[in-house]
């Protein structure tokens, strides 16, 4: 069932972190923020797990905390949300 | 000798006035802002009045990532908390770490947070319902948001005694800035204007349910017939004196001079009321005798019994109409922990031009023997003001402000 959803991108992140969390705005979203931290981009660990929550809710999928714990970055949490993804569309 | 606690900064967002000289204008000319809820359909309550803020948009004064964890009563407490750091003067960056704390006073935390959270629950499930209800809708989030904001990392709580708490949360500043403290953010602001706030008002059986705005919320009048809400309050830079006067504060409106909370006896209990024994340890406190006071900024819960108490209480204590009175808060409804913040920085303008502020839409029934300030402000040598709040179950406080020396 899950097959036929599109790969997340970071531009889907953009839009859930400003939905969830607003962005600070000191801070460039639109810019080259793949490996920026998360922390420098303003986002505590709440806001991050309303964003994975957010996440979780649209693409159907279950984000578990040391995923969340590990992913310091944009970049680290797309790509684990793919790797989700993946294995969703595996089984 | 412990130090001395003076008001440096003032901080209003009220339905009547957004902003201290906003809020004093229109205070002065007697304008009210009591009508006809429109945050939401209350046409099917019994109880359809209500004081709100009008032109409040928090995108303008807050930054974005604020806005999703924050309801509108915390997002009001957080506007009024810089209008009061910058009328003090103060650049929160430059104090030093925990020499400024936030000690504000709750009546219902975040309500309408809640009310969206729990719609989120019951309608779509756990999964829709917002990280940020772990905090949002405390008690102590206005004191937790605003000394995050700005780094006051002092000693902060909150004080839960529902409108009584507005001058308890202060009495605790004073204490705190007793104990070392340079300065204290407090007051409070309140706001649950929603329809979950609403019902749970509406139980408490204190509000009116006449319509008409100007006949609705008449404290002292024989037709007192219970309170309309407002949402809105003010925040206070409570400061030690001396640490005002070395960093050459702009202004000092007035001194926290005394303070004293009660508990009135249980209910059928053949024992006298909390209020009376709360304003003569509040002189007490003070060192002033009930003569030295200049003004009283009432309670007013315009229902019966309680107005019967205050006006007995005061009639006692200053000798029948033997010291003016006024409630301002007419023309606001009564904003719960903001309330008591609110009347205090009237008192506090008061003092400064020399000037009480009307009751508005009272007509003062006789048998209470006050003094009530109706109809237009009264020009007035004032030095002190006594401030009393109650809070429902049996919450008394009292608190005495004075002029600054010059």
């Amino acid at each position: 069932m899950s097959s036929t959803l599109p790969p997340f991108t970071l531009d889907d992140l953009r839009r859930v972190l400003r939905e969830a969390a607003g962005a600070d705005e000191g801070v460039d979203l639109d810019g080259d923020i793949r490996d920026a931290d998360f922390d420098a981009l303003g986002y505590e660990s709440l806001a991050l797990l309303e964003t994975a929550g957010r996440i979780e809710r649209e693409w159907g999928i279950t984000l578990d905390d040391d995923t969340l714990g590990e992913a310091r970055t944009p970049g680290a949490l797309v790509d684990a949300v793919n790797a989700h993804l993946s294995a969703a569309r595996a089984a | 000798m412990s130090a001395r606690a003076v008001v440096t900064g003032l901080g209003v967002v009220s339905p009547n006035g957004l902003g201290l000289e906003e809020y004093w204008r229109n205070t002065l000319a007697g304008r009210s802002a009591v009508r006809e809820v429109t945050r939401f359909d209350a046409s099917s309550y019994p109880s359809r009045l209500a004081g709100e803020i009008d032109g409040f948009e928090a995108g303008e004064h807050l930054p974005g990532r604020l806005l999703p964890q924050t309801d509108r009563m915390t997002r009001l407490a957080l506007v009024s908390a810089d209008w009061a750091l910058a009328d003090a003067g103060v650049e929160p960056d430059d104090l030093p770490d925990y020499a400024a704390g936030v000690i504000t006073a709750s009546h219902s935390g975040g309500f309408e947070f809640g009310q969206h959270e729990l719609k989120a629950l019951w309608s779509k499930g756990g999964q829709y319902v917002s990280a940020y209800q772990s905090f949002a809708w405390f008690y102590a989030v206005n004191s937790g948001q605003i000394s995050i904001r700005n780094k006051l990392r002092g000693p902060s709580s909150v004080v839960v005694s529902d409108q009584a708490g507005g001058l308890d949360a202060v009495a605790q500043a004073r204490r705190q800035v007793r104990k070392g403290t340079s300065l204290v953010v407090s007051g409070g602001v309140d706001a649950s204007l929603c329809s979950w706030g609403w019902v749970a008002q509406q139980a408490g059986g204190r509000l009116t349910t006449r319509h008409d705005p100007e006949r609705a919320y008449v404290p002292f009048d024989a037709e007192a017939s219970g309170h309309v809400p407002g949402e809105g309050g003010a925040l206070l830079v409570v400061e030690d004196a001396e640490h005002a006067r070395r960093r050459g504060a702009p202004r000092v409106y007035g001194e926290i001079a005394g303070h004293a909370a009660t508990m009135d006896p249980r209910p059928g209990s053949d024992r006298a009321p909390g209020l009376r024994r709360a304003v003569e340890l509040a002189l007490a406190d003070a060192g002033a005798a009930p003569g030295d006071v200049d003004v009283v900024f009432a309670d007013a819960a315009a229902v019966p019994e309680l107005d019967r108490i205050e006006a007995e209480t005061l009639a006692e204590v200053f000798g029948p109409r033997g010291v003016p009175v006024t409630a301002p808060k007419t023309m606001t409804g009564r904003l719960y922990s903001g309330a008591a913040p609110l009347d205090l920085a009237a008192a506090l303008l008061a003092l400064r031009d020399g000037v009480i502020p009307p009751t508005v839409a009272t007509r003062p029934a006789p048998s209470h023997a006050l003094d009530l300030v109706t109809g237009a402000p009264r020009p007035a040598r004032l030095r002190t003001a006594l401030v009393l709040a109650r809070g429902q179950g049996g919450f008394n406080s009292a608190l005495v402000v004075r002029a600054a020396e010059d």
